[in-house]
Formats: C-alpha cells, structure tokens, sequence
C-alpha cells in the first residue's frame, strides 16, 4: 500500500471515530456554521465535539504547519482528507475570514513572531476576525480608500470608514486597509491589525434585500493601532505602505473562495434534486425547464473539473496568478443561475418569505443573496477587467 | 491524479504542437486539398508522416499488438493539435474509433488491420448513424445470419471517410428490433465487399462523408467484433473514446479559434484606437476565454476517468461533449463577429474554424444530445 492509501485509510478510521453523525449533515442555517472567537457558542455537544477533535489534530487548518496548528499535511494529503471528509459530508470544523484569508497573507507575508501568535490563534477558534477593505466611496475601486492613519510615532491615530464589512458585529478583530501616506496611492497603505474592542471602533449592521444582516458598516473614531503588540509582532503585515501588496495577494484568495474553487455544493448538478423535489410537491419538470436544468448540469459538471485543476495546478504553481479572477467570475455566474433555476422549481412555494416550510424564507433568502456573490470580492465585470489585462494582455485594459 | 499533463505527456504535446504546426498547418492541409478538391478529403502522406514520423497512428493500440498503449489524454493531446491546425485526417475514425473497436476484436481481425493502422497505409471509418441525428440507441440496419457469415442490409449516414476506408466499422442488428439495447453486433466491413455503395458528399468543413448502403453485403463469420450480439458494449466504448476525442479536437477549434481572434484585436485600428482596447470586446473576449478554460477542464477529467476505467467516465464525457460543443461554438461566432468584414472572407481562417467547429459539433451526438444525456444519466 502506498503512503498516500496508507493515510487514506488512517483518515477514514479518524473520521468514523470522531465525526458525530449530525456533523455529516448538510449545513441548514447560520447557527450549524462553527465561526469561533471571544463570543461564540456551541449549537450542540456534537458541533463542541467535532470541533475539539479537529483542533486537536490540526485539522482546522490541515496544511498549515504543526507549529502553527495545522497537521502540517502536504498537498495530496490534504486533498485525501478533503475528498474522505466530502465523501461523508462532514462539515467543516471551522469556518472563518482567519483561515481563509488573514491566515494565507500571515503565512506569506506575516513575521514568526506574527505567525506564533495569530496563526495559532486562527487555529484554535480563539479570534474571529473580519476584513476592513471597501469603503463608502471605494467599491470597485478599493485602491481610492480614505480610511486614514496618523503616524504618532509607535502608534497610528485611525479615522475613517469601512463597509461591507462581514459580520464585524460579531468579530474580535480586524485586518483593515487603512491610509499611511496621502500623496502615494498604490504605495501608501498599510494593512493594520487591531482589536475590534478598542476606543472608538463601532460597527452597524446593514439590512439587505435578503432580509439578513452579514454585513455591517464599521466605524473608527480616533482608533489607537499599536505599531506592535510585543517582540517579532507588528500590528500591521509587510511593510509599512505596502499593504496593497498584502491586499492584492489576499483578493486572490477571496476570489478562490467565493468562486466555491475546490467542489462543495455551489459547483455540484442540481437536476436530478429539482427532479426529486417537484416529484414530492407533485408537479412535473416543464421540458424547456428540464432542458435549462441539464445545460446548467453540464455547465456546473464541467465547472467541478475545473475547480478541481485549479486547485491543482496551484499547488504545483501552474495556474496562472490571474486565474482565481477566471474562477471568481465563473463561480460566481454559476451560482447566481442556479439559484435563479432552484425558485422556478420552487414555484409559489419559493416566494414565502416566512413559512415553517421553507425554514423562515430559505429559497428566496438565499436567492438574493447570491446576488451578491458578483459584486462582493470584486465584480463580475472588475474580474473580466483583470482577465482581459492580465491574461490576454489587450491593450488599455 | 493531478488534472494537468505529467512530464510524459508534456513532452508529446510539444512533440504533437510543433508537428502539426509545421506539417499540419491550414495551408499545406486543410486549403492545399479543399483547393484541389481532393476526393478524400485529406492527404494521405501526412497520415503516412503521423505513423512514421510522429509514431502516433496506433496511440491506444496495445504494446503487445504493436501500438503505443496510451491512453486518451494521450489521444486527446493529438487530436487538440488537428483541431488548433483543422488538420483534415482520418485520426479520430482510424486511431480512436476504429482502433478502440479492434481492440475487443479477435487476433485474426487484429492481423489484418492493425498493421496498416500503425503503418499509415490503412484508414478507417465507422457507420453507426443511420438518421441525420446522431441516435445509437435506435439500430435499424439487420445482419442476417447467411451460410457460415452474415448478410447486411441497411443504410448509414454521415460516415466521415467513409469512400476513403480500407475498413468500415459497422453496427448492426442481428436479433430484437430497431430499439433494443441487446442484439447489435459490430462487423469489420472491408472496402472492397461486394453490394456496399458509396454516396460521398461534400460537408461545410470541405470534409468528405457518405451515405452508404448495404444491399445484401455477405460477410465471413469472422468480420464479427466480439460478439455476435454482444456489439453494444464495444459500441459504448467506442462512443465514449470518440466523443471524448471529438471533444479535445473541440477544444483545439476552440483555442485556435480564440488565439487567432485576441491576436487580432491587438492589430486592428478603429476609430484611431486598437479595438482590443473597447471594453465591449475586452469583456467579451474574457468571457471566452474563462469558457474554454472551463471545457479544457471537463475534456481531460473526461480523459482521466475513461483511461482509469471509471463509472463517471460515462456521465463526465457527455458533459465533455457538451461544454466543448457550446465553447467552441462560442469561440467561432465571437471569431467571426470581431474579425468584422474580413471575417465573412474565404481569404481569412478564421470562417474556416467555423464550419470546422459546426460539423464537429454534430458528430457523435451535438450539445443538445449529450445534455439530455447528462439529465438521463442523473435520473431525470
């Protein structure tokens, strides 16, 4: 037995251990999505359980190094380990803005002092945090923020404004762009660290058209951002004024991870689950629908392969860097139809904005939601900007 | 295994890119034999070239019977190449078709056609479609038992090469009626058998195909492949390989199509600019290329799990089929409207990778066929 089956089986085994039955069902609501940080709670024994069996073997964050709590996994056994857990539709541990995007910029860019504490933190679900990026008057166009820090020698003095800040209502603390010098657009931000606890920071949830509130606006009233939080720790990633660096690399991961890259249900066919739900409501598939189901089945079927040699051409550095803004504007289309596609299966039934059948307005809820999902991390067509620049090197894109 | 070409493979590609770049190209293929009007439709000496010189003709031929023992990511490396070049050549029917067929046949039919398969002295077709829609399931044309052999009666349509062939690949129905899944049995047809006629006829894409009728073709017991009754199964196989193969050829139609068009928005001025500097274009452009990133995808894991033997393959080649057949399709009407005026010209390729891209569409099953297919194969 090869290595890799070896750990395959190991896998297995740990999972049937310690994956609680209610861990292997599919993600209802908010509450079934462990964010962790200062205030979380537990929904349930199994959600503690399932959660504490991860931290404790690194599998929070398996490829991280151990040192930093991850399992230190390489590549093809992080893929195993995703492919046992996606086998038995274990949730993840640990959902949160650390893992997928502080943690990567830390890893890249963060000191070993940084890397000890924060990355550590991440792991263990000890610090939720949230991401300080758009501002009021700078939505596709991020690098005109105005969001300013004071330079007071071992501190900044921060003013300004933040929006569509992901759940910085409940988060403790905030990788934020903020302003260092005024004169040099690209050249003069820093992307800070800092507690959401401190003075004069507040935040405002913002209702949407979904009736949710994930976002909020995020307010910093002369903030005090400590230049360093002890030995080999900085409050802020890279250099001073370079942050956009930091903050390019890191739209890169949040394009990945809002284009689903990697499988899970935004990438999956739906026809033959439509099919089953019209059968128990008693309606039929109308042929044309059922015609728009199968070239969204292909469509989604062929996105899956390509998610999946995405991912491995980025682990080998063979995708090309401006990918994920292809994955991003692919993923994102995609998801939008197949929401558009699951309210016309829905019929009537879909419209309920508040109805025990429908788990309080789920279709509709989350219809709209997805409406977002172009817009937010970079629009649709900000993504065809940077492929028509970046890949097809079209002049004055 | 990773979804890109190992080292192996990586090197056949530049093997296969350069190649047909150099040999294969529109000029001295595709325009050099449309020109002349050629009756086959392509030249025999690049076919001879691609068995001696590429060594490529017997790539899923077994090692053991000769071939290469490669599998169909290997296949589909060559077959991206024709399609980037529109190389007119009988590799799909031969290589992947025809080759996938004997491969189940018996060590005497082996003998007799794949040396001229791995010489380049041999081509191949195969006759499934009898309906101007590609419809497998439904098999009409009878082979009747007759002495030690078979008698075949029944029409087929749209076999690429078909007047060509030193072999026809034929499926018939030897028991059960037109719908049956069981009682199709595959014969290997020579081209020489008495009572086969030809009706060849020119397509869009200067390829030539036939309309061929059987009227009472006696064949030998031993033109069976596999099984008397047991064809379905080959048939199957040989689809898979095909729309597979189909699909990777869509992809290099599709890539050529794309290359050639970004290449011109880069050259052309209007209105005192590049046009590739319009955001109309560029979007458009983007659009295409996320598309065609996306099929490239769904063609080699189609590859992957047909050469691991995998159930999905199944399932996963109809999607290949389809993505490929929507992308490229989209790549040659984008082509087409952005070249403008030129576009419309027999003087510009690229209206050449249009009717390239519509004749594969239709081969082996169109976008619209193999998405009923993907709803069938997922139980609605």
């Amino acid at each position: 037995m090869s290595d890799l089956e070896t750990f395959r089986s190991e896998t297995r085994e740990w999972l049937e251990a310690n994956c609680p039955a209610e861990m292997r069902e599919p993600v209802r609501d908010e509450g079934d999505v462990y964010w962790g940080g200062r205030k979380a709670t537990f929904k349930n024994d199994a959600q503690k359980s399932w959660f504490e069996a991860c931290v404790a073997k690194g599998y929070t964050v398996p490829a991280w190094p151990k040192e930093y709590g991850g399992a230190g996994l390489s590549a093809p056994e992080a893929k195993v380990l995703r492919e046992e857990m996606s086998r038995i539709g274990a949730r993840p541990p640990l959902s949160s803005f650390g893992i997928w995007m502080l943690g990567p910029a830390l890893l890249q860019f963060g000191t070993e002092g940084q890397k000890q504490r924060f990355l550590n933190e991440i792991a263990r679900g000890e610090i939720r945090w949230c991401q300080g990026y758009s501002e009021p008057g700078s939505g596709s166009d991020l690098v005109s923020m105005q969001t300013f820090g004071e330079d007071k020698g071992d501190h900044w003095i921060v003013n300004g404004q933040k929006v569509w800040t992901s759940y910085a209502d409940e988060a403790d603390w905030i990788f934020c762009l903020v302003r260092t010098d005024k004169e040099n657009k690209y050249q003069g931000i820093t992307f800070m660290l800092f507690d959401m606890e401190s003075e004069g920071a507040a935040t405002k949830p913002i209702k949407l058209i979904s009736g949710n509130s994930p976002f909020c606006e995020t307010f910093f009233d002369n903030v005090k951002v400590p230049k360093s939080y002890g030995e080999d720790c900085p409050g802020y990633v890279g250099e001073i004024n370079r942050g956009w660096d930091v903050a390019k690399y890191l739209l890169g991961h949040e394009r990945e991870m809002i284009s689903g890259a990697g499988g899970g249900d935004r990438t999956s066919a739906i026809g033959a689950a439509m099919k089953r739900h019209a059968g128990k409501t008693g309606d039929d598939l109308d042929p044309v629908f059922r015609a728009e189901l199968a070239m969204f089945d292909v469509d989604a079927l062929a996105y899956g392969a390509m998610g999946e040699k995405f991912l491995d051409e980025i682990k080998v550095g063979k995708a090309h860097p401006a990918q994920p803004n292809m994955m991003k504007y692919a993923g994102t289309e995609l998801n939008k139809r197949r929401h558009e596609l699951m309210m016309s299966a829905g019929g009537s039934r879909s419209l309920e904005w508040e109805s025990e059948t429908t788990d309080g307005g789920k279709p509709s809820r989350n219809w709209l939601r997805t409406k977002a999902n172009s817009i937010e991390g970079g629009t649709s067509e900000v993504m065809l900007n940077v492929i028509s620049k970046r890949i097809l090197d079209l002049p004055g894109a | 295994m990773p979804l890109y070409h190992n080292e192996d493979q990586a090197m056949l590609a530049d093997t296969a890119t350069s190649f047909m770049a150099e040999e294969g190209n529109i000029a001295k293929q595709l325009r050099h034999w449309r020109d002349r009007d050629c009756k086959d439709g392509f030249g025999h000496g690049l076919w001879k070239q691609m068995a001696e010189e590429l060594g490529v003709t017997g790539i899923l031929v077994s090692e053991e019977d000769g071939g290469l023992g490669m599998g169909h990511v290997e296949a589909g490396i060559v077959l991206e190449e024709i399609g980037r070049n529109l190389t007119p050549s009988p590799f799909l029917t031969s290589s992947v078709l025809a080759a996938t067929a004997l491969n189940h046949g018996s060590s005497d039919l082996k003998g007799r056609y794949l040396p001229g398969l791995l010489q380049g002295d041999s081509v191949f077709a195969v006759a499934i479609d009898e309906t101007a829609k590609h419809r497998p399931s439904r098999i009409a044309m009878r082979a009747e038992k007759s002495g030690n052999g078979f008698k075949l009666t029944g029409s087929k349509s749209f076999v690429i090469h078909g007047a060509s062939s030193d072999m026809i690949v034929v499926a018939a129905r030897t028991s059960g009626s037109d719908d049956d899944e069981d009682g199709v049995t595959l014969f290997a047809v020579p081209k020489d058998a008495a009572h086969m006629n030809h009706d060849p006829v020119r397509l869009v894409d200067s390829s030539v195909a036939t309309h061929t009728k059987f009227d009472g073709v006696e064949l030998d017991g031993d033109a069976v492949i596999g099984e008397v009754d047991g064809g379905r199964e080959i048939l199957d196989a040989m689809l898979r390989a095909g729309r597979v193969g189909a699909a990777a050829e869509g992809v290099g139609v599709a890539r050529g199509a794309m290359d050639m068009t970004i290449d011109y928005l880069k050259q052309r001025k209007q209105f005192g600019k590049l046009i590739g500097e319009f955001q109309a274009l560029q979007h458009r452009a983007s659009h295409l290329y996320s598309e065609v990133e996306i099929a490239r995808a769904a063609v080699i894991k189609a590859q992957q799990l047909l050469d691991a033997g995998a159930e999905s393959a199944e399932l996963m080649s109809s999607v290949a089929k389809a993505k490929v057949s929507r992308t490229a399709g989209l790549a040659v009407k984008e082509g087409v409207q952005m070249h403008g005026g030129i576009g419309m010209t027999d003087e510009y390729d690229i209206g050449l990778y249009m009717k390239r891209d519509r004749a594969l569409q239709e081969f082996l099953g169109d976008a619209y066929f193999h998405a009923n297919r993907v709803a069938e194969l997922s139980g609605y």
